[in-house]
């Protein structure tokens, strides 16, 4: 009887190490990696001049709103982003849903910008509806 | 047992040790082979050597096989619009560029597989956006077929493909040719482990040919 108490302790202590050690980010994280990790980095450091940072970014503070947007249709033009122009097109995901962008935005929250708003996909809908 | 045969004994011992140690570290220094087809020739085998070359690089200067005379280049193919894995292989070759920058021995050589958006001018923007130097980093462009010749020339797979993003079909590889034009390394330039290695075999071959 001790034994399968102590087997069951045990149990929880590792199902709850494990549960606390997922980042509850996951798709969020493997979306990021797969749309945008090509040209903004894995870390969202960017590359040089040729494609803008998204971690500590102003443009994201100052367009958080629009991201839904950018995501979904991409970006033309010049833009400049912690006084650094850039002008490399940014391709249009058009096969991605709210809940991805989502949990993309969630994603990028979480990692960079150390806010805990959350996005819904309800909120994602209604910005999508904005869009130029 | 005297004294006497435990010295010599001793001696013998350090003897061994020595001569372990000395054949582990020549085998160390075994030299990259060389790639990609060979065949004989009168008895001799003969090796893929790297054909002739044409291109004009970001600063309108005329680049040919001469131009890499007594060093070692690495090189890719890629092109300034690419959305997929161009900005990554981008992101290893400056890895290079950095690890080396103080190395006039190599130098690195992008080729343009867009034509006709890739001019000079398009060429010479992107690398000061990459904040590389001309004399270290040629981007180059010329005849279309050409650049498609080269890239099978280098095992490289490049061809338009209108289904492919951007245009374009081509492989993220990173090729390392040396002197006497024979590839040597490659890596997969969209892996960091992969290039890992390439930077080992860089550092290797240049041990190599230093002071030819």
């Amino acid at each position: 009887m001790t034994k399968c108490a102590w087997a069951c302790v045990l149990f929880v202590i590792i199902f709850g190490y494990i549960a606390c050690q997922e980042n509850p980010y996951r798709q969020g994280k493997n979306l990021y990696t797969a749309y945008c990790a090509t040209c903004h980095m894995e870390e969202g450091q960017g590359l040089k001049g040729l494609f803008p940072p998204i971690a500590g970014a102003d443009y994201l503070e100052e367009h958080f709103e629009e991201l839904p947007c950018i995501i979904r249709y991409g970006l033309e033009g010049e833009i400049v982003v912690n006084g650094r122009s850039y002008n490399q097109p940014m391709l249009a995901i058009k096969n991605i849903n709210e809940i991805e962008i989502a949990n993309i935005m969630n994603f990028i929250n979480r990692e960079w910008r150390n806010v805990d708003d959350f996005v819904s996909p309800e909120q994602v809908r209604q910005q999508l509806s904005k869009c130029q | 047992m005297t004294q006497r045969s435990l010295f010599s004994l001793s001696c013998f011992c350090v003897l061994v040790v020595f001569l372990l140690t000395a054949c582990t570290q020549e085998e160390k220094q075994d030299s990259l082979p060389i790639l990609g087809f060979r065949e004989v020739v009168n008895g001799d085998t003969v090796y893929h050597k790297i054909k002739d070359f044409e291109f004009v690089d970001q600063d309108s200067n005329r680049i040919v096989n001469a131009t890499f005379k007594d060093k070692l280049y690495v090189t890719d193919f890629f092109f300034t619009s690419c959305p997929t894995i161009c900005p990554k292989v981008k992101q290893q070759m400056l890895r290079i560029y950095d690890k080396f920058a103080e190395e006039d021995r190599l130098v690195l050589l992008s080729h343009s597989i867009d034509v006709r958006r890739d001019t000079v001018a398009t060429l010479k923007r992107f690398a000061q956006k990459l904040e590389v130097d001309g004399k270290r980093w040629h981007f180059v462009t010329g005849e279309e077929d050409h650049i498609y010749d080269m890239a099978d020339d280098y095992f490289v797979v490049a061809q338009k493909d209108p289904n492919a993003p951007g245009g374009f079909d081509h492989s993220g590889k990173i090729i390392l040719v040396d002197p006497d034009r024979y590839v040597r390394s490659f890596a997969d330039g969209t892996d960091p482990e992969s290039v890992d290695r390439l930077l080992l075999d860089i550092q290797q071959l240049l041990d190599e040919t230093a002071g030819q």
